[in-house]
């Protein structure tokens, strides 16, 4: 892919820090600081890889980037504009064109909500996206879109697998038109067979729409096949970025290294040499 | 249905220690009977490691359960079948006495030790409790017991930290010590159940070491249950892959991993991301796993399985086991010969 002129997202000196507080006045009486001067860009249509033990931070980053967390310093921008010093209202539009799925589908989705109404919720907030006489059509078009049966939408999430939930969180991410997907261990939580048709449906979507994703995942296997640019984050810091293949071919740092020698291996008995 | 009949080439001469055979589990739900396990049959001896991997809703993790005699009653039954361990029917006998020899003999770990561990009581009361309550020790002796195995999974300052609660332990260490309480009474088969599957690669591995280590040195029987082809493969030398509660396919991991027979197998080895070269696209297997409710005719696979005929739309393929095939390498398919010939 040709490179853009300006990055879709651009993180500098990214900085967020939890407070630890007093017991009882509640007075904040220091910081854990989770994730510090993180760099990095995504490009519309390009696909970014988070990886990095539980704690290192992965997940931080996606929810500062996203506006759930308020980062301690440093920029967030999204087409140029800054996130993190937005108020809510200005985030309102940078967040249709920010989506995010969450790792676990039996928890992110409400479980009150029949499939046509999670979908649909989005257009409720974000008025115009879709006209109201054309949501059900759409629902459908969506359903299909990312493998469900549309005849399901007046489901509840209950009454689909983990793998038909996600895609309930796919379709319901897709529904704002984002360009930017930030995926936090989505397909971590299915089965093989089917993370690799959602693997799949991610990849072909972004060839069809151009999105671009921010993918988290403790999976290497699933980084690797899936991203163009990789951080390895460790205890909030970035240790190693790079393209993808550079980094999977020759990782530079102890860390990195140490990760991917971890990585369990399918077939142990062909490459006892490594 | 033919029961496995292929005994490992592992299986000592006296014979399995647990041996399963022709296991049905139903569950009565609103909607009515599903048939969790339809005819499962498996053995595992002392001293060797069997991997029972499948997707969610395969029955790998029922078949624990069953096992354990924790089946959510009145909604899960035993519907035939027999679970002999060590000569007595676990499937016939009181759920009460199956507990009681479960409390020793048979261990089991999940797959969340955080919400195994009770998170009010320091660890150390609770890896001492099966010596407090089983073998009727008094708190010190049963404390430094507790001691002794914290030490042994590998809890570093096991002496300070038996004071501990759970909240403070990392999700490797709490797994560490769910193992130590598994293993407290020297259990003779040890059940676990995704033991690995919320932990961090490096934890895992260290996790599936420990679990290894503790099997060589107690020669005790240990069934894997996995959704990851990947975690078990250093460590398990059986695997049994189970679809829609049945086993589907068995043999030597090697066997079933290299020479797959059962389209459902190929699929899963086909599915992993690194089965594929960088960029191009994964190769899943199309569909979704089944309906317990719903289960097509013939073949449950049949509907996902690119070798699908009108005789798996017809006919349950039995496990089998054709002539040249390693022997324990079975699997449930009319059309294995050409499954193995398309590899």
């Amino acid at each position: 892919m040709p490179e853009p002129t300006a990055p879709l997202l651009s993180v500098k000196h990214l900085k967020v820090a939890y407070p630890v507080r007093s017991s009882i006045l509640l007075r904040r009486i220091g910081e854990n600081v989770a994730v510090s001067d993180v760099h990095f860009d995504i490009n519309p249509g390009e696909t970014v890889g988070l990886v990095g033990e539980s704690g290192s931070g992965k997940s931080t980053v996606a929810r500062t980037v996203i506006g759930l967390i308020r980062p301690d310093g440093g920029s967030i921008e999204f087409e140029g504009r800054d996130i993190a010093g937005s108020t809510p209202r200005q985030l309102r539009n940078v967040r249709r064109d920010m989506q995010m799925i969450f790792q676990d589908p039996y928890a992110s989705l409400n479980p009150r909500l029949t499939v046509r109404d999670l979908i649909a919720e989005g257009w409720l907030v974000h008025r115009g996206v879709v006209p109201r006489n054309r949501w059900t059509a759409e629902v459908q078009e969506l359903m299909e879109r990312v493998g469900l049966n549309p005849d399901y939408a007046s489901r509840y999430p209950h009454q689909f697998s983990g793998g038909q939930r996600q895609r309930i969180s796919i379709a319901r991410a897709l529904a704002l038109r984002p360009k930017l997907i930030i995926c936090d261990e989505a397909v971590s939580a299915l089965d093989v067979s089917v993370q690799a048709q959602v693997l799949n449906l991610l990849d072909d979507l972004q060839r069809d729409v151009g999105l671009a994703y921010l993918f988290i995942s403790h999976d290497l296997s699933v980084i690797e096949h899936l991203c163009d640019r990789v951080l390895v984050l460790n205890k909030g810091v970035v240790v190693e970025q790079g393209s993808a293949r550079e980094l999977f071919e020759h990782p530079k740092d102890e860390y990195t290294k140490a990760l991917f020698r971890a990585v369990p291996v399918v077939r142990p008995w062909l490459d006892s040499g490594s | 249905m033919v029961k496995q009949t292929a005994p490992a080439a592992s299986a000592s001469a006296a014979g399995p220690l647990l041996s399963v055979e022709n296991l049905k589990v139903e569950f009565s739900t609103s909607a009515g009977v599903i048939r969790a396990l339809d005819g499962v049959s498996f053995e595992v001896s002392a001293g060797e490691t069997l991997a029972i991997l499948g997707e969610s809703g395969s029955g790998k993790s029922v078949t624990a359960q069953t096992i354990m005699a924790l089946l959510p009653k009145p909604a899960g039954s035993i519907a035939g079948g027999s679970i002999v361990y060590k000569g007595r029917d676990l499937a016939a006998e009181p759920i009460k006495q199956v507990r009681e020899l479960c409390s020793t003999e048979i261990a089991m770990i999940f797959q969340d030790p955080l919400s195994s561990l009770n998170p009010v009581f320091q660890i150390g009361y609770q890896v001492a409790e099966p010596f407090r309550r089983r073998l009727g020790m008094g708190k010190k002796e049963a404390w430094g017991k507790a001691l002794e195995l914290l030490k042994r999974v590998g809890i570093p300052n096991a002496e300070s930290r038996i004071r501990d609660f759970p909240h403070q332990f990392s999700g490797g260490q709490r797994q560490r010590i769910m193992i130590a309480m598994a293993i407290a009474l020297d259990p003779k088969l040890l059940i676990a159940d995704e033991p690995t599957t919320a932990l961090d690669v490096t934890v895992q591995k260290q996790i599936m070491r420990l679990l290894a280590d503790l099997q060589a040195e107690t020669g005790m029987a240990m069934i894997l249950i996995s959704h990851d082809l990947g975690v078990v493969a250093d460590v398990a030398e059986r695997a049994a892959i189970m679809y829609a509660g049945r086993i589907v396919e068995t043999g030597t991991i090697r066997e079933v991993y290299d020479h797959p027979a059962h389209p459902y197998t190929k699929g899963l080895l086909e599915s992993i991301p690194s089965a594929v070269p960088i960029g191009e696209r994964l190769t899943p297997i199309v569909g979704s796993p089944p309906n317990l409710l719903a289960l097509p005719s013939g073949c449950s696979f049949n509907p996902r399985c690119p070798f699908a005929t009108a005789q798996c739309r017809n006919v349950v393929p039995p496990l089998r086991q054709p002539a040249g095939w390693q022997p324990g390498h079975a699997a449930a398919c009319h059309r294995s010969e050409e499954v193995l010939a398309h590899a």
